[in-house]
């Protein structure tokens, strides 16, 4: 199969200043986050964090790996359509998508550096005589390692386009399916094993959370949340880049999401219901915040039944946005408001420069993306509203 | 097997590859007055714990039984050479089983200076008549050091310097065991200045392999075990450099010392007595050895009476008795060399806070940050609103 039959669209830089508005908040976030990580690695954890022993892992890992990573899966969910299932018709949102996920995982890693105690030991996770093969997490960390690697190996030719590097592009071109086909399956297996990872919790996750079919929701979710940011940042760049909407494909895409968000609440509602726990959900501790993310989810989806809503640019992304805080909020519910890590009289709520750090993190992966778009061809050129590119002659 | 006939007693006494249970196995009862008042069951119990003290599979305590009772039992000659009898006394402690069913049924004690009741001429020919009755087949015991200075003089017996003994000794023996640190590498006799030249049994004895069990006393089950897997097997179990067999000292103290979570977390007593001692922490800083001692010390105990008796356990340093190198020539309070983990320069504090709830200040943030969502939200949603009406409009003109 040649990546290449499926590219009808060219693509090209947005250009246009890079000094906006937008981009300078962000900024000022990234350098304050930045200020504080000084700090937290001058004198440690503690200055700057929540974190302690009996809640070891605080919005760090929760916000920035396991959410934040599923707001990378938005070139998985891109990929899979657009390569393996064949869809042709997608191929305009996989750039972007997967610039997406570049920064989502790559900043979920550094994330992990952040939240890691002994951070200068990070590598051995590399070296198989000190890994333990059966462990999960080191499976999650394996993939999701290998995973930003494969994302840089994908997103490469935007890059090789801009600086006029053919014979590589050409080159990659030919082995780009390689890392396409580990592209699908490494989030498949790291985002169910983010699941499979809170199952060896046992009792310690709220029955309303813990099941076998973790594994299972955290894929659903992934995916979900990967159509979620592709129709988001469909939406906003075509708001923000005044481009025309990408609406015939974005109505096939929420019939999708609709699909992969029923499959998800009716599967929580049947799973509750197997293991006897749906009277947990009136009454029982933490239902408060299971009731919020499935109405969010339920309402996400309620919206998305009548088909001209589909084509609808608002309804679409109020739609998008409640199965996104749906998701993000049954990720932070397992990981963090379900999960009683120790007994004992522990609390846990992220300080402000904890907070300050995540919001930075994810300002980085904002202004980022906002001078990729402008400098390098990411956004499909059908039609240019900044400079025409040169890559569109060389593509194809 | 030392007498070669082990083989045809386990046939007589029990097919034991037909055995499913111990409870079909009715053969040791042959020998209930071997068994010195231990019921077979308790026998057999006993046994199957020599195997695990062993490392090996608990079915194996049935072959260690078997070669336990076979008469006759293999001879053993004992010679002590300069040191405190702590090693004998040590084995006095033991009570599975207790010294009885060792040297009466277990083995043939023939000689040992301690134990025997004959003496005088009585006592020496005897020894020698065991020597010739078993030649090449017993098992040779020392325990204290071998003085060599002056031609041995330091320490005689029956007229014959203990060097001459056990020059004597080994070459008709089977298999030469050293317990205690005397007699592994010269142990307190060979410190300092070292007055009578001791040296240990390996000095001296260099055509035959010397097993050591070194300790001051050394656990008498390690001993033990290993006698009871040499009768067993007819063969010596793994060994490491210092010929000590693995089964008991293939581990430094300090990885199973029950005092290593506070060396990890920094907590060490400064000094007997101090806060930190009487909590129980890590001995390190009084000088414990234990991080550069092999030993089981702390897995195994002492005198069979529970967890934790063992010097470490009762707040004293451990002093490296089993380590050439160590033992008797490092003072006791000096700082261990650090064979696998450093402490590091830096410690979390010992009393960890709880956490606290929701600050005002990170209230106000999150609120911030999901109401900008929201209100951003909803801008969007109004701008999109109006693009909408205009893409409808636009559908109509069309």
């Amino acid at each position: 199969m040649s990546v290449h039959a499926h590219q009808p669209h060219g693509h090209a830089a947005l250009g246009g200043r890079i000094l906006t508005l937008p981009f300078l908040v962000c900024s000022a976030l990234v350098v304050l986050a930045g200020y504080l990580l000084v700090q937290r690695y001058v004198y440690g954890l503690a200055a700057v964090s929540n974190l302690s022993d009996g809640y070891p892992w605080g919005i760090w890992v929760a916000v920035d790996v396991v959410i934040g990573s599923a707001f990378g899966c938005a070139g998985y969910v891109m990929a899979l359509l657009c390569y393996i299932l064949n869809k042709g018709e997608y191929h305009p949102m996989v750039r972007p998508a997967v610039l997406a996920s570049l920064f989502g995982y790559g900043l979920a890693g550094l994330a992990v550096l952040v939240d890691l105690g002994r951070y200068w030991n990070f590598y051995h996770m590399m070296l198989p005589w000190y890994a333990q093969p059966n462990s999960v997490m080191l499976e999650v960390g394996l993939c999701v390692a290998t995973y930003t690697i494969v994302l840089i190996v994908e997103f490469a030719p935007a890059f090789l386009e801009r600086f006029g590097i053919e014979g590589l592009r050409r080159k990659l071109n030919k082995v780009l399916w390689v890392f396409i086909a580990l592209g699908v399956l490494l989030p498949t297996m790291h985002q169910s094993s983010l699941g499979t990872m809170m199952v060896i919790v046992g009792h310690k996750l709220s029955p309303l959370w813990q099941t076998q079919l973790l594994p299972v929701f955290f894929l659903l979710t992934a995916v979900l949340m990967g159509f979620a940011i592709v129709a988001w940042e469909s939406v906003m760049a075509s708001l923000n880049f005044k481009r025309e909407m990408e609406t015939p494909v974005l109505r096939k895409m929420a019939g999708l999401m609709l699909v992969v968000a029923s499959v998800f609440v009716a599967l929580r509602f049947v799973d509750l219901l197997w293991r006897g726990q749906l009277g947990t959900a009136f009454g029982g501790p933490s239902s408060g915040w299971f009731w919020v993310e499935t109405v969010l989810m339920v309402g996400g989806l309620v919206l998305l039944i009548p088909k001209a809503n589909r084509s609808r640019s608002r309804t679409l992304f109020i739609s998008a946005s409640m199965l996104l805080v749906a998701g993000i909020l049954y990720r932070l519910n397992v990981y963090l408001i379900g999960f009683t890590p120790s007994v004992g009289p522990w609390h846990y709520f992220p300080s402000v420069k904890e907070i300050m750090v995540t919001v930075g993190i994810f300002a980085l992966e904002v202004a980022l993306y906002l001078v990729f778009v402008k400098k390098l061809p990411v956004m499909h050129a059908e039609h240019p509203v900044g400079v025409p590119h040169a890559a569109d002659a060389k593509h194809g | 097997m030392p007498d070669g006939h082990v083989d045809l007693d386990a046939e007589r006494i029990g097919t034991l590859g037909e055995c499913e249970g111990l409870g079909e196995f009715e053969g040791l009862d042959e020998y209930e007055g071997a068994l010195a008042g231990m019921s077979r069951r308790e026998f057999l119990t006993y046994c199957t714990g020599v195997a695990a003290t062993l490392g090996l599979s608990p079915a194996l305590g049935v072959n260690i039984a078997n070669a336990a009772v076979a008469a006759p039992r293999p001879t053993v000659i004992w010679l002590s050479g300069q040191a405190c009898t702590g090693c004998t006394e040590t084995l006095l402690r033991t009570n599975h089983p207790t010294l009885e069913t060792l040297i009466l049924d277990t083995i043939s004690l023939d000689y040992n200076e301690t134990l025997m009741t004959g003496s005088g001429h009585q006592a020496e020919n005897w020894k020698q008549q065991a020597m010739k009755d078993n030649w090449g087949k017993y098992l040779m015991v020392t325990d204290g050091s071998v003085p060599t200075k002056d031609g041995g003089v330091y320490c005689k017996v029956a007229g014959k310097t203990y060097l001459e003994a056990v020059q004597e000794c080994a070459k008709g023996a089977a298999a030469v065991i050293s317990i205690g640190s005397c007699s592994s590498w010269g142990g307190w006799p060979s410190t300092g200045v070292n007055p009578t030249g001791a040296v240990g049994l390996s000095e001296v004895i260099k055509d035959k392999p010397v097993v050591t069990i070194p300790g001051c006393p050394p656990n008498p089950y390690n001993f033990l075990s290993l006698v009871l897997h040499y009768v067993a097997f007819g063969k010596l179990p793994e060994l490491d450099d210092k010929m000590r067999p693995k089964f008991a000292y293939g581990r430094l103290i300090h990885e199973n010392c029950e005092r290593r979570p506070h060396f990890d977390a920094g907590r060490f007593a400064m000094e007997f007595g101090d806060y930190g001692h009487r909590q129980g922490y890590c001995l390190y800083k009084l000088g414990c050895k234990g991080p550069e001692t092999y030993a089981n010390c702390p897995s195994v105990g002492f005198n069979d009476v529970g967890q934790g008796t063992w010097p470490v356990g009762t707040g004293h340093p451990c002093f490296g008795c089993t380590e050439k190198g160590v033992g008797f020539t490092k003072s006791i309070h000096e700082l261990a060399t650090l064979k696998s983990v450093a402490p590091p320069n830096t410690y979390p504090a010992v009393a960890v806070g709880q956490g606290e709830g929701i600050s005002a200040g990170a209230a106000a943030v999150v609120a911030g940050i999901a109401g900008a969502a929201v209100g951003a939200g909803a801008v969007v949603a109004g701008r999109l609103g109006k693009h909408d009406e205009k893409a409808d409009a636009s559908s109509e003109t069309k």
